[in-house]
């Protein structure tokens, strides 16, 4: 419900730093974890409809989606997960809380052209 | 000028902004040694009720005042009034979540100096208000007996950031055949280690833990001489 509001961050942001550069924008990518609280299909329809009000309307929405990485302290390894359901070692079923990655939603790039 | 493409790399969190605020609100929260709750739930679990419970049981022992997010009412904090400590409504209108900025702009003419706890009720959503960090101490989600033993699997995310389950309205358990024990596993399935309460606003059965254990976390965090116990 909320990823109008982070596709128009997503844009501010990528106006600021092309506004700067006085550069065009191709293609904004982006890092999505998979406990962001963010879901792909609806930021990427949000951002369509953003993007229309703004200085990028042809700037495309790379968007990286990133697993859960857990720490696992039996194995003493980082390790997947089953699911977001389940924050457990996938090797040994060892529960973790220890979250190494997974909660990214973060600009980390963007294509300019000048 | 050169047309050709380059990768400019670029490394911001989009919530940056957000971020930056619950920060700053952190940083004055502990300078002001007030401990900062904020409440988190679907529509109708029983925040409002457990936390006029919470603010009328604690304003003996401590400074407490709220702090209300609903979507377009005053009715909570109608009620919340009741419980007579500094209660504040903050109507987010089509915004689904409460953010950083808004708890700053709600505390301008609050001294924090003068309070022990703050407590927060955020909008009763379990899927929005997970990404915003309002640079509370303590994110507590709420799940009622009558939503299902499920509601973890379901919201995952949510559960995931909060510190504590409280399980509201414990007293309908049976007539809703609550499952206790799968209640428990998918709650740490999705949150590992997390503790679970167990409240009745109504009865106030379960009260007592709940006060003790926020008593406990703020110790933690505050000083003890900064809390000032009437007697």
């Amino acid at each position: 419900m909320h990823e109008l509001s982070i596709a128009m961050s997503i844009l501010d942001m990528a106006e600021e730093e092309a506004g700067r550069r006085s550069a065009e924008v191709d293609a904004i990518h982006i890092k999505l974890g998979a406990l962001s609280g963010i879901v792909k299909e609806a930021l990427l329809s949000a951002y369509d409809l953003a993007r229309t009000e703004t200085t990028l309307p042809d700037a495309q929405l790379i968007i990286e989606e990133v697993p859960v990485m857990i720490f696992c302290p039996r194995c003493q390894a980082p390790r997947s997960v089953p699911s977001i359901q389940q924050l457990s070692c996938s090797e040994c079923e060892t529960p973790s809380y220890e979250i190494l990655q997974g909660r990214e939603l973060q600009v980390v790039a963007l294509e300019l052209r000048s | 000028m050169n047309s050709s493409p380059r990768i400019l790399e670029v490394r911001k969190n989009i919530l940056k902004q957000n971020d930056e605020i619950a920060r700053a609100l952190r940083n004055r929260f502990e300078k002001a040694g007030v401990f900062v709750v904020n409440l988190v739930s679907s529509p109708g679990s029983g925040k409002t009720a457990f936390l006029e419970s919470t603010l009328t049981k604690m304003r003996g022992d401590f400074r407490v005042a709220a702090l209300v997010g609903d979507l377009a009412t005053e009715n909570d904090a109608v009620r919340l009034a009741r419980s007579q400590v500094p209660v504040r409504q903050i109507i987010t209108g089509t915004v689904c979540h409460l953010e950083a900025a808004m708890i700053e702009r709600n505390l301008t003419d609050w001294n924090l100096n003068e309070l022990d706890f703050l407590f927060i009720e955020n909008v009763g959503n379990l899927v929005c208000p997970s990404s915003y960090d309002l640079g509370e101490n303590l994110r507590v989600v709420l799940m009622s007996v009558t939503e299902g033993e499920d509601k973890p699997l379901k919201y995952p995310t949510i559960v995931n950031s909060a510190d504590v389950a409280v399980i509201t309205k414990t007293d309908l358990a049976d007539a809703v055949e609550f499952d206790w024990p799968a209640a428990s596993k998918n709650l740490q399935a999705v949150r590992p280690g997390i503790e679970i309460l167990r409240v009745s606003a109504k009865t106030g059965n379960g009260m007592e833990e709940w006060l003790r254990f926020v008593a406990t976390q703020r110790a933690r965090v505050c000083p003890a001489q900064d809390v000032v116990e009437h007697v």
